[in-house]
């Protein structure tokens, strides 16, 4: 029996917890501290959460946001959204994070891994890859919150994030995003062999049956998932937090890997 | 009062955090004097076992904490580096530890067809080796976060309380007397962590 970690991830635009579709069509699910106030009593495996308005708005991290949500998380938790530079991710460290996601400055300033993860240790710094399918089949890499194409092929991108001392890939399909079409098994199998680093894969979860095939088929150490566990109904997607209970993930998940 | 020794590594807020929520009063500290008047340590450590012990000896916390531990025999608990850190020695920079249990820290070397990620990261149920008050009335099934490159191997089984399957038998907590080190993150790991921590607090 293996564990594997089933991670719900959260996206803070402001000082409100959202759910976007493709990248688009943020809708309010909550109130941050809440939230996570419940998934902690859902003894959930770990917790990311993005602060996808921080790099369009240009600013820092939301330090007292990430202060307030790691009081109460008493599970690993890893932050993102506007961390430039050693300073933002050591004040992050410092207020109980355990883990950074770095995407847009990890594109545009590589050596800031490499600068965080020699202080702190490869695995708090987690890199997170943006991918969106082309016209013509391709993947490629975006940052800029899917904004900006920067035409990577995210295969290699992963591999020089690793070289450069990432810790983790999150590997986050935008066409899938807030979908439920399932996780795009192609483009985690694409990526997660050429690296050495555990993959967390997110983006189209629809069920807990299909975690299985992202490990066995995907070969992702992990899994992440928005809707999924803060709606329930996919047609009006009605805010309800939730986690499947450890026999579910025992049957479904941890038995068939 | 629990003394978190702050030697600048490691997530000493969330430590913090989880005390403050089962009501148990800290400080994070890394003056020797504070050091001296410790009713009961933590050893925290998250980063590389080299730079630790050299922070533990530039902020002039060596001799303060080997006369507290060894002679004073107050309680210590080590989590993750700060376990590793009991140890004699560690691949880890080839670097010499502080010597408080008889074992030392190895990498990780599994053959690749085992297809086990290094560092071993998320979280495992434990077994335990023997009775411990740290264990006193754990919840069933206990499991613990886990993220860890090095573990450590101890010369003398009894002082091995806890271990985890990770292609093999890894140990994962010890305990020898009043030293006590875990290779989780209890502070990370829910009510298990909330119950080690707790029992390490009232029983010792």
């Amino acid at each position: 029996m293996r564990r594997i970690r089933v991670i719900p991830a959260l996206l803070l635009q402001g000082d409100g917890l959202v759910k976007t579709i493709k990248f688009k069509k943020p809708k309010y699910v909550g109130d941050p501290i809440n939230t996570v106030k419940l998934f902690n009593e859902k003894e959930v495996d770990e917790i990311v959460v993005l602060d996808i308005s921080a790099t369009p708005e240009k600013r820092e991290p939301n330090f007292r946001v990430a202060r307030e949500i790691a009081s109460e998380c008493f599970m690993p938790l890893c932050f993102g959204g506007g961390i430039q530079s050693v300073d933002h991710a050591k004040k992050l460290f410092d207020s109980g994070i355990e883990k950074v996601a770095i995407n847009t400055a990890a594109y545009e300033d590589p050596r800031l891994i490499e600068a965080i993860a020699r202080i702190y240790g490869t695995q708090a710094v987690v890199v997170s890859v943006d991918v969106k399918k082309s016209l013509f089949g391709k993947y490629q890499v975006y940052t800029q919150g899917g904004k900006k194409n920067t035409k990577k092929d995210p295969r290699e991108y992963a591999q020089e994030m690793e070289r450069r001392g990432a810790g983790e890939i999150l590997l986050y399909s935008i066409d899938r995003d807030g979908t439920y079409q399932g996780y795009d098994l192609d483009l985690i199998s694409y990526v997660s062999p050429a690296v050495n680093i555990p993959l967390i894969a997110c983006g189209g979860a629809n069920h807990l049956d299909e975690f299985k095939s992202v490990i066995n088929e995907g070969h992702a150490s992990a899994v992440a998932a928005g809707s999924l566990f803060v709606f329930k109904g996919k047609e009006h997607r009605a805010v309800l937090v939730n986690y499947p209970k450890q026999e579910e993930l025992m049957e479904k998940l941890y038995e068939q890997v | 009062m629990i003394t978190i020794i702050d030697y600048g590594l490691g997530n000493l807020a969330s430590i913090k955090n989880m005390l403050k929520r089962i009501g148990v009063k800290s400080i994070i500290t890394d003056d020797p004097e504070k050091i001296a008047a410790a009713e009961k340590l933590i050893l925290p450590g998250v980063g590389a076992f080299e730079m630790g012990m050299n922070y533990i000896r530039e902020k002039g916390l060596l001799d303060v904490m080997n006369q507290r531990v060894l002679e004073d025999k107050i309680p210590v608990l080590g989590i993750c580096l700060g376990m590793q850190l009991l140890s004699r020695h560690s691949e880890e920079g080839d670097a010499e530890g502080l010597g408080w249990i008889e074992g030392d820290t190895i990498k990780f070397d599994f053959e690749p067809s085992k297809n086990l990620k290094i560092p071993h990261m998320g979280w495992s149920e434990i077994s335990q080796e023997h009775s411990s008050q740290l264990m006193h009335e754990m919840y069933e099934d206990p499991r613990f976060y886990f993220v860890h490159s090095y573990h450590v191997v101890c010369d003398d089984p009894e002082d091995v309380l806890l271990s985890v399957d990770y292609g093999m038998k890894v140990t994962c907590g010890v305990e020898k007397g009043n030293i006590m080190g875990v290779q989780f993150h209890p502070e990370k790991s829910h009510k298990f962590g909330m119950k080690l921590l707790s029992n390490f607090a009232n029983n010792y």
